[in-house]
């Protein structure tokens, strides 16, 4: 192979493959600048990239798990600074995701036995992005319509059947006193997601918060990443006992890429309109969603695949 | 080229000795493999020479099989098949062991340095070595799983077939050099050698080559399996160190 701008392979322990650590780290900087830029941990863009690369599935979620911590830590303790975490809320959501997080090992590993693992993660990717994607872009289509036309008067205290549940608590940072049962809920939702998916599950756990729950929006993602720091650690730790798939200088590469392009992407995001980055991200969820589903669809070039017999 | 195969043969072989077995005295270039963190494969030369015990039986076609191996696994074959609409792993084999590495060089093509017999009888060519079949005995064709377990493992260079690539210099000095791909599983790996006459076996040789993770990639395989609470903490440690760094180095460039 001709170094044009010089080849380094890493031969990954846990993976047991050897990859171009340019490759890696060129992805992690993609996905640093994305999550800079659009403030999502960018776990469900590069989960699947590494798939599209050669990185065992099991391998690719447990070290994606590893690495959202650290990215969504370096934005949480930015969101700290400016007093934007509501840390009550996000400890009811984190009793969910820890419940949620032991319920998709424990799924992933009853799934990896019987060889449908790869099945179950890329469903759960294409319906999960799939609905995100779309209801994203309709939204966003619809904010940037009124815009033009007048300053948006929404009424965020519509009553809904979430104030109609037992259990009340009063959450003072984002201002609301409701039940603590879907909280809870989402985050169980979000624990199972992110065992299975690899991901930190900001882009299901944001939109539920703002449209479910009704919180401020200056104080959702502070308690996104709240949360997703201590499920994705739980994950990690899962992963790391039961399945010995996270693979620690994959995770580092990634880690270093992420952390140089998210400040590239925060700046650029600076220069854009909220509804211009969430209708780009919204184009680009539905992108990666298509690309996984017709990869379902499609007959395979070919149709045996090989795996470790027994899994663990 | 063929002649400093040749020197260099001459002049290990002064070193090897004649410990081995009675026709073939053989050479590696290496007998250890370290998988390092920059580890982007391995080539490895294996040479040797055939002593002639006595000139009656110089008639026929002489070649030299050199076969290498990895450690034999299970090894799951999925088929997938398009149940609603999408394609879905159906039918599983499990294939009771299949080496993760094997390339077999000849000196002739393959059909012709080796019979059908002997290839039976020592198992040469990677079809035979692969020993099928537990598993579910519902499937019709297990045939087609354990031909799909060669075709995937050829295709990513795990199986190779390198016919005429073994230079044999006056029915005594041989040589061939195979290429180990970066994707190697450790373990230890056997080298045969086989002396050929028509087809059929009639001396072989057989040594083994040790493939190690060293260095780091050791100790976080090591450490990954042996203490994976340890792992998975000082990977988090990690995680939340680079998270801070990163948080104090953006603070400290935005002033």
């Amino acid at each position: 192979m001709i170094a044009l701008c010089g080849d380094m392979y890493i031969y990954l322990p846990i993976a047991e493959v050897s990859v171009n650590a340019f490759v890696l780290l060129g992805l992690g900087g993609l996905v640093g600048v994305l999550s800079g830029m659009f403030g999502v941990g960018g776990g469900f863009l590069m989960t699947p990239l590494l798939f599209f690369i050669g990185i065992p599935p099991a391998v690719a979620v447990a070290t994606e798990a590893n690495q959202i911590v650290a990215s969504s830590f370096s934005g949480f303790l930015a969101h700290v600074k400016r007093r934007n975490v509501d840390f009550k809320m996000g400890g009811v959501l984190l009793i969910g995701g820890l419940i949620g997080a032991g319920v998709g090992v424990f799924i992933f590993n009853y799934l990896k036995g019987l060889g449908q693992v790869d099945l179950l993660v890329k469903l759960c990717y294409v319906v999960f992005l799939g609905i995100v994607g779309s209801l994203m872009f309709t939204e966003s289509l619809q904010a940037l319509r009124k815009s033009k036309d007048a300053v948006p008067s929404k009424s965020r205290k519509k009553r809904t059947w979430v104030h109609a549940l037992p259990l009340k608590v009063r959450f003072r940072v984002s201002g609301l006193y409701i039940s603590a049962i879907p909280p809870v809920l989402i985050g169980i939702l979000v624990g199972i997601l992110a065992a299975i998916m690899g991901v930190g599950g900001g882009f299901v756990m944001v939109p539920a918060m703002i449209y479910l729950l009704g919180m401020p929006t200056k104080v959702v993602v502070g308690t996104s990443l709240f949360q997703i720091i201590f499920v994705t650690a739980f994950t990690t730790m899962l992963h790391a006992t039961t399945n010995y798939t996270v693979d620690m200088v994959l995770a580092v590469l990634l880690l270093v890429g992420g952390v140089i392009g998210a400040q590239f992407g925060t700046m650029f995001g600076a220069k854009l309109k909220a509804e211009q980055l969430r209708i780009l991200l919204a184009i680009m969820v539905l992108f990666v969603c298509a690309k996984l589903g017709f990869d379902l669809i499609v007959q395979p070039s070919e149709l045996f695949s090989l795996g470790v017999a027994g899994g663990h | 080229m063929r002649n400093i195969y040749a020197f260099v043969v001459i002049a290990m072989l002064s070193w090897i000795g004649h410990a081995s077995a009675q026709d073939i005295v053989l050479g590696l270039s290496k007998q250890e493999i370290g998988i390092t963190a920059f580890f982007d494969g391995s080539e490895i030369l294996v040479f040797g020479a055939l002593k002639h015990q006595s000139e009656e039986s110089s008639e026929g076609d002489l070649d030299v099989v050199v076969t290498i191996a990895s450690p034999r696994t299970p090894v799951t074959v999925r088929r997938k098949d398009k149940r609603f609409g999408i394609w879905v792993n159906v039918d599983a084999l499990e294939v009771d062991l299949a080496p993760s590495f094997y390339a077999v060089a000849t000196t002739r093509p393959f059909e012709q340095a080796v019979s059908e017999a002997s290839d039976l009888w020592h198992q040469i060519s990677v079809r035979q070595l692969i020993r099928a079949v537990s598993g579910p005995l519902a499937i019709e064709n297990p045939e087609e799983f354990t031909e799909a377990l060669v075709r995937v493992r050829e295709s990513d260079g795990l199986y190779q077939t390198l016919s005429g690539a073994v230079t044999l210099q006056d029915q005594t000095l041989f040589s061939t050099s195979v290429s180990l791909p970066a994707n190697l599983v450790e373990g230890t790996y056997t080298a045969r050698i086989f002396l050929m006459r028509d087809g059929d076996v009639i001396s072989q040789h057989q040594t083994a080559i040790d493939v190690r993770k060293v260095g780091i990639e050791r100790w976080l395989y090591n450490l990954a399996h042996q203490r994976p609470v340890v792992y998975g903490l000082l990977s988090l440690a990690i995680a939340i160190f680079a998270g801070w760094a990163a948080a104090a180095v953006f603070r400290a460039v935005r002033g």
